[in-house]
This record gives structure tokens, C-alpha cells and sequence, in this order.
């Protein structure tokens, strides 16, 4: 642990003046995300993982500062990458607990971004690393990678739209890994299987996970009651 | 024809017996349900491990409509037991009595009274459906709620939109009532050979068990057999549940993964139905009645 | 008279055995015909024949001048039958056994009609309870009610008294001679008592493993001009040598049960007993029987032939 500190350490200072502007621009970022207490939104998510078979669903999705986050789906069930979807952007810099470390540009969908890492300083968190792909000028995180202790890494990539101005997007995509499932047929009663059922899935086989979730419909701060997040 | 039905009818309704079934599945259902109103959460966690790996699941998975779906796959196991009760007895029962022969020797022909029996034998087997769907279903969603519905299968999970699942249990119960009006034909058939109804009750349910034993078990052997045997039909009220996806991997609401399946299986039931009816007039219009 | 059943050459075959062997018999309007034999004799078997409960062999069965095997269902719907056992939905009471066989029996009967048939076997008070609550005279009765219940034209009681105590089985003769002579109906019966048979038939039918032994009037059966007469003596060897040599040599009969037979008109047996007296056979028993009990005897006694000793 303190080897690995210490070379956080050197890796931090030697990228210090570079640094500097990395932390200032995720502030800016962050003011900009500030701006927004709360919010609700509707979206419509869809779910494409190899073991699932469900459809396109609506949710309503609700935030509060600092880190509340919930997404619901009317009476409804729906199926989310462990860890995953609750961990919002603004969450994700909400606290100051990190050292933010630039690791060059990249393009993402056509778009020109800088690559910024965050180390979280806590180490209970548990977040181990994540990567931020900013668009600079207008001040939007396109893609996110984070790496977890407990459910692997995910990526989310993010579309904007209507409510870029708050640093809202219209579009998220979840990728992850997804671990494989199997009951065993005593178990599911289930007596004739020997053919493959999902063969439209099948193909799939070597996807990740995805969760996407269009949002339409933002209402920003006008207030979320605390009790949506319980 | 109608005059005996109706008398086969008075019968099984008068018969504190046929009671028997409607209370057993009154109660089996209600202990389930006050089980899981009270210890939901354990059950569903338990059930939810294995997915829980990777992903979360939000919302109220407990809802009447999985809560029916346990409970069908927990009773269409036991319910053949309860039609059994009826159907095995219909003939060797009134032979055990000593009603056969006065039954025999009225104006009607045998024909025709193995068809009112069988009918009365359905319509009891029918009724219990529906006291069941009304248990299972109604109820549970009168408790529980209704919701999405959550189901794991062995390779992947379905997730069913809460508009998209009565029109299935609707399905589902009236290929179950096929399924049970099947068993109620084995039944039926066995209890023309003999002259009391535990012989007919019991081999229904030993042929039942045993096949389904043959059914479940993934050895290539039995593989073979397995598209014949009627029990490896009796469960295909399942795939109701399953649902096609599209290219991208959406569930294609009020689609059915393979409803090629529940074709042939209805067909399959359809004509063992046929084959125990006939052999049973056949056998029965041929045998001398010495109870 | 005309004749309501005609049955010719019936034959049952089970599988080892021969349970009705050529039998052929008939039955007249208004007759009770007494269908006699023992337990096995086959009386069960030709009846359910009868009524298409077993299929026959071979042989015809013709009934209201009808082939049973072409016209069942008019036949079947003008019988009314108690088969052994009174055997009733147990769980059912009376009331509604009567009912759901007239209703088989293609009659649908009031409730008053229902309950004067009730009255009629004497169990009115009982309509509601029920059968399982019974006793087996009860059950009997209930069974002849449902028998009777659609007034059928043939009435067919395999065994009615079996089971019962005497009153039972006094209640169900009174009820078949009511049959018969009030309501002139024909009655076919069948026992192995010839007790019961005796006081009731008009005509009488013995078998014996599936053969008919003898048919015939009652009244001529029981012609007192035919009685058999059984010695048991204390040197039967001595007796019969006595008798071989008298005027009673032509009257001797196969000997069976260790006795010497005669047959003879009742009239003469105190010249017999005088005669016998006058030979010095030493007699211990003389037991006069007329020809119907006479057939019944041989065949509860399984035919024992000991020796023929008949010139």
C-alpha cells in the first residue's frame, strides 16, 4: 500500500504543473454540475445483457445533492450493473477526495477529449480509479471508466443534448462485465433445453453488459423530496 | 347424454372427496402466501444470489404475479395428485362401491357413460384450475400487488413489463388445464382396471413421478424419449413466460420465445387425451363387469 | 301366456373355466321365476348377461320378444334389477339415490312420486340420511325401490335376501308377492335357498356349473305324487337286500349321503315304514322330500355317487 502510495506520489509531482490545470479544469466541471441541486427525469432504459431478457422499460430518475440517486421504475422491476447506475457523474466529483492526474486526449465519438484520472484519496472508498474523458471546451465529461473493488470496471458514455447547459445527458451507456449465470435446471423445473434458447443473445456472447438510458423531460431544481431515496 | 353428465356432475360435488382438493390447494396456497408476506424479503434474496453477482435488481420483485408463478411451478406438481383423486376413482370407484353394475345396466351405453364420466372428470379438473388461478393469481395480486415480473431461468433472466403478463397467466392456465385434463385422462384410463380407486390413484401418480423423474434428468439416454413422454409437455405452460428479443437484445413485448413449443406440446397433450379416452372405451366396452 | 325372456344356448366362457354352459330357459309374463342353484352355479353370471354386464360366448338372449344384443337400450330401460349386493352411492341419501336412478332410468319423477316410492319400501323417514347410515335390510329395500322406481315391466333380484335377517328376508318376499300379484309384474329371482325360492316362485329353474339341471312349474315340482324318501339304517347293506327283494325294488334311487333312496307318492310312506318294520331293518331315519328339494339336494351334496346299486 505505501509502495503504491509513494509512487502515486512521484507520478503526482512530476505531472505537477500539468496537474494543476487537470484539478482546475474537473473544478470547473464540477462547478459547472454544482449548478444543479436536484433534478428529475423520465427515460426510457434499455437493458442489453447476455442473461437478460427484458424490455425496453421507462424509469423516472431522480438526484439530490450531494449523492442521491435513484432510479425508478413505476411499480416495476428493473435490472441494473451492480454499483453501477447510481454512480452518477456529479457523484462521481462531488467530493474533493481525489487527486486528479491528466493522462493525455483521446476522441470520443468524434469528439476531442481530455483524459483525466482519479485517484480517490480515501482508501475505503470504493472506487479504485477512475478515467474521465472531457469535452474541454464545453465542459462535459463524454465517457467515464471506473474501476471498483467489489463489481469490476464499467464504463459509461455519455450523449448530450437539450440539457448540456447543466451538464445533463440526454444518453447513457453503461458497459460492464458481467459474470456468468447459471441455475441448474433442477432448480428452474425446467425440462427441455437442450437447444440453445437465446441464439439471438448468443451472439452477443462476447459483448460486455449495457445498460442505455435515454432521458428526456429534466426538471432541475425544483426540489426532489428526500423521501425518493430511501 | 346431457342427463348423465349432469348426474356424474351431482356426484362429484356431493362427494366430500372431491372437497378434499379445493381444500389442500386453499391450503398449500394460503401457507405459501402468509409465508412470504412474512418472510419475503429471505426468500427472494435467496433466490436473487446467484444473479446478484453483477447485477442489482430495483423494485418490487415480490409481487403476485412472480408470487403465482412460484406457486404454479410448486402445485402443477401436486395438482395431478389432487385430479388423480377424482379421475382415477371415476370408474374403479363405483366398482369398489358396487354402483358400476346397477350404472351398467341402465338404458345408456357404456360409450356414452365413460364420456359423461370423463366430462364430469374434466369439468372437476377445470373447476380446480380455476379455484387455483383464483388462489394463486387473484389473491396474490389482491396481497401483493401487481408489478413487473422477474423470472431466472436456468441460462438467463426474464423480465416481464407488468402489462405484458395476464394475457401469459391466461395461457398458462389454460395450457395447465390441458396438462391436468391429460393427467385426469391417465387417470381416467388406469381406473378401468381395477376395483378400487388406490390402485388407479396410485399407479396415475407413480407413472406421473416417474416420468417426470426420466423428464428432468439431462442424461443423453433419456434424452431421446423425452419429446414423448407427456410430462415432458405437461410444463411447457413455461414458455408463456419466455419472451423473444430482438437483434439489439430488447424483449419484443407479447412475444413468445418459442411458441412452436407450446404448439407441439398441446398437440402431444392433445392426443394422449384422445389415446386414453379411446383405449377406455375401447378396453371398457369389451370388459365383462364382475364387481 | 306370452313369454318375456327367451334365453337360448347361453355360454360363458372365463378363461379356465365354464361359468354358464348352454343354458336355456324362459320366462313368461306375470311368472316369479326362481332361478336356483349354489353359490358358483352361474346364476350371477347368466344374469348379468342378462343385462349386458358380461358378454356371452355364445347364445341368444331375447327379452319383451327383443335381441338383448340389438335392442339394449329399450330393453335395459323396461328392467329393473337389484344385482347382489344392494350396492348405492353411499354417500348420498335416499332421496337422492331414487332420483338419480329414475333420471338414469329416463324418468324424471316429482318429488311426491319420489317420496310414495320411499314409502313403499318402508323408508320415508329416512328419505334425507344418508346410505351410508343405513343397515343392510334398509339398503335392501332402497335398492328394490330403485329397482321399482321407473315401473318396469321385468324385475330382476339376484340374491335379494342375502345378508338379511329373517324379518328382511320375510319384508322381501311379501314385497315380491305384492309385485307379482298386485301389480302383476314378471320377477326373476334368483337364490341358493330353496326356503325362500319355494314360497314364491310360479316357476322354477335349478343349474348347476353352468348346466341346467331342471326346469319346471313349481307346482309340478312340488308334486307330492314325486317325493323322495332317504333311509339311514343301522345295516344299510341289510336294508337295501330286504328292499332289492319287495315290491319297493322299482322304486329304489342312486343312493348318496350314506342313504338308501326311494321315490314315491307321500301316500305311501306308512306302507314303507310298515314294510320295513316287517324286513326287521332296524331304521334310525326316514326323511321324505318332494322333487324340488330333492334336486336341491344333489347338488349341495356335490353329486355324491357312493355306489350305484339300481338293477
Amino acid at each position: 500500500m505505501q509502495k503504491c502510495f509513494l509512487f502515486v506520489l512521484v507520478f503526482q509531482l512530476s505531472f505537477l504543473a500539468n496537474a494543476q490545470d487537470i484539478n482546475a479544469l474537473v473544478k470547473r466541471v464540477k462547478t459547472k454540475l454544482d449548478l444543479v441541486n436536484d433534478y428529475e427525469a423520465d427515460g426510457n432504459m434499455k437493458t442489453d445483457v447476455i442473461f437478460i431478457k427484458a424490455p425496453i422499460g421507462k424509469v423516472k430518475v431522480y438526484f439530490k445533492k450531494p449523492n442521491h440517486f435513484r432510479l425508478k421504475k413505476n411499480g416495476g422491476i428493473s435490472l441494473l450493473p451492480k454499483g453501477g447506475v447510481s454512480v452518477n457523474m456529479s457523484s462521481l466529483i462531488a467530493t474533493n477526495d481525489f487527486v486528479a492526474i491528466a493522462a493525455g486526449e483521446s476522441i470520443v465519438n468524434g469528439t476531442n477529449t481530455k483524459v483525466v484520472k482519479l485517484l480517490p484519496s480515501n482508501d475505503n472508498s470504493d472506487i479504485v480509479l477512475t478515467t474521465l474523458y472531457i469535452d474541454e471546451p464545453n465542459l462535459l465529461v463524454k465517457k467515464a471508466i471506473t474501476t471498483t473493488k467489489e463489481n469490476g470496471t464499467y464504463e459509461m458514455e455519455m450523449r448530450y443534448g437539450a440539457f448540456a447547459q447543466y451538464g445533463l445527458p440526454e444518453k447513457v451507456i453503461f458497459s460492464f462485465n458481467t459474470k456468468d449465470y447459471k441455475l441448474p435446471k433442477g432448480v428452474t423445473l425446467e425440462f427441455d433445453d437442450n437447444e440453445k434458447p437465446i441464439s439471438d443473445a448468443q451472439k452477443m456472447k462476447n459483448r460486455k453488459g449495457r445498460v442505455e438510458i435515454t432521458y428526456s423531460n429534466y426538471i432541475i431544481n425544483k426540489g426532489v423530496s428526500d423521501s425518493m431515496f430511501k | 347424454m346431457w342427463t348423465i353428465i349432469q348426474i356424474e356432475l351431482f356426484k362429484i360435488f356431493r362427494r366430500p372427496r372431491t372437497y378434499i382438493a379445493f381444500g389442500a390447494i386453499a391450503a398449500l396456497i394460503g401457507i405459501i402466501q402468509f409465508g412470504l408476506k412474512l418472510d419475503g424479503k429471505s426468500y427472494t434474496d435467496f433466490l436473487m444470489k446467484d444473479i446478484g453477482g453483477s447485477m442489482e435488481i430495483e423494485g418490487n420483485v415480490l409481487n403476485g404475479y412472480l408470487i403465482c408463478y412460484i406457486m404454479l411451478q410448486l402445485l402443477l406438481v401436486h395438482v395431478p395428485l389432487l385430479v388423480a383423486l377424482i379421475a382415477a376413482d371415476m370408474i374403479s370407484g363405483e366398482a369398489n362401491m358396487g354402483t358400476l353394475r346397477l350404472l351398467l345396466s341402465k338404458p345408456y351405453s357404456r360409450t356414452e357413460l365413460l364420456l359423461a364420466k370423463f366430462f364430469a372428470a374434466t369439468v372437476y379438473t377445470l373447476m380446480l384450475l380455476v379455484w387455483l388461478a383464483f388462489l394463486a393469481l387473484v389473491v396474490s395480486i389482491w396481497i401483493f400487488g401487481v408489478g413487473d415480473l422477474f423470472l431466472m431461468k436456468s441460462s438467463y433472466v426474464v423480465l416481464l413489463n407488468e402489462a405484458d403478463v395476464f394475457w401469459r397467466y391466461t395461457g398458462a392456465f389454460c395450457f395447465a388445464a390441458l396438462a391436468m385434463v391429460t393427467v385426469a385422462a391417465l387417470g381416467f384410463f388406469l381406473s378401468i382396471f381395477s376395483e378400487n380407486s388406490i390402485g388407479p390413484i396410485v399407479a396415475t401418480m407413480s407413472i406421473i413421478v416417474f416420468f417426470t423423474i426420466l423428464s428432468t434428468l439431462n442424461i443423453p439416454v433419456f434424452n431421446i424419449i423425452k419429446p414423448y413422454l407427456f410430462t415432458t409437455h405437461l410444463n411447457s405452460w413455461k414458455e408463456f413466460f419466455d419472451i423473444k428479443v430482438s437483434d439489439t437484445n430488447d424483449a419484443i413485448i407479447g412475444s413468445i420465445q418459442n411458441p412452436q413449443r407450446i404448439i407441439n406440446s398441446v398437440f402431444v397433450l392433445i392426443l394422449h387425451i384422445v389415446g386414453f379416452v379411446g383405449a377406455s372405451i375401447w378396453v371398457f366396452n369389451k370388459k365383462d363387469v364382475l364387481s | 301366456m306370452q313369454q318375456i325372456v327367451q334365453v337360448t344356448d347361453l355360454t360363458k366362457q372365463f378363461k379356465n373355466l365354464t361359468a354358464v354352459d348352454g343354458l336355456s330357459f324362459s320366462v313368461n309374463e306375470g311368472d316369479v321365476y326362481g332361478f336356483l342353484g349354489q353359490n358358483g352355479a352361474g346364476k350371477s353370471t347368466s344374469i348379468r348377461m342378462m343385462l349386458t354386464l358380461i358378454e356371452p360366448s355364445n347364445g341368444e338372449i331375447e327379452i319383451f320378444g327383443m335381441k338383448l344384443a340389438k335392442h339394449r337400450r329399450e330393453i335395459l330401460s323396461q328392467i329393473g334389477a337389484v344385482i347382489e349386493k344392494p350396492d348405492i352411492y353411499k354417500y348420498l341419501s335416499a332421496y337422492d339415490n331414487l332420483k338419480l336412478f329414475a333420471k338414469l332410468s329416463g324418468i324424471n319423477p316429482s318429488s311426491q312420486q319420489l317420496m310414495d316410492q320411499l314409502e313403499m319400501v318402508g323408508l320415508a323417514h329416512r328419505a334425507n340420511d344418508k346410505v351410508k347410515t343405513f343397515s343392510q335390510g334398509m339398503k335392501q329395500r332402497l335398492g328394490i325401490g330403485i329397482a321399482l322406481v321407473h315401473n318396469p315391466r321385468l324385475i330382476i333380484l339376484d340374491e335379494p335376501t342375502n345378508g338379511l335377517d329373517p324379518q328382511g328376508i320375510a319384508d322381501i318376499r311379501n314385497l315380491i308377492l305384492h309385485l307379482s300379484r298386485e301389480s302383476k309384474k314378471t320377477v326373476i329371482v334368483s337364490s341358493h335357498l330353496l326356503s325362500e325360492i319355494e314360497q314364491i316362485a310360479t316357476r322354477v329353474l335349478i343349474i348347476d356349473k353352468g348346466k341346467k339341471l331342471v326346469e319346471g312349474n313349481a307346482n309340478e315340482l312340488f308334486d307330492p305324487s314325486q317325493t323322495i324318501v332317504e333311509l339311514q339304517t343301522m345295516d344299510n347293506v341289510f336294508a337295501l337286500q330286504q328292499l332289492k327283494q319287495s315290491k319297493w325294488l322299482n322304486n329304489l334311487q342312486a343312493p348318496r349321503n350314506n342313504a338308501i333312496v326311494l321315490k314315491l307318492d307321500r301316500k305311501e310312506i306308512p306302507i314303507l315304514h310298515t314294510d320295513l318294520a316287517q324286513m326287521q331293518v332296524q331304521l334310525l331315519s326316514l326323511q321324505p322330500r318332494h322333487s324340488l328339494e330333492d334336486y336341491f339336494l344333489q347338488i349341495t351334496s356335490n353329486n355324491q355317487h357312493v355306489d350305484h346299486y339300481t338293477n
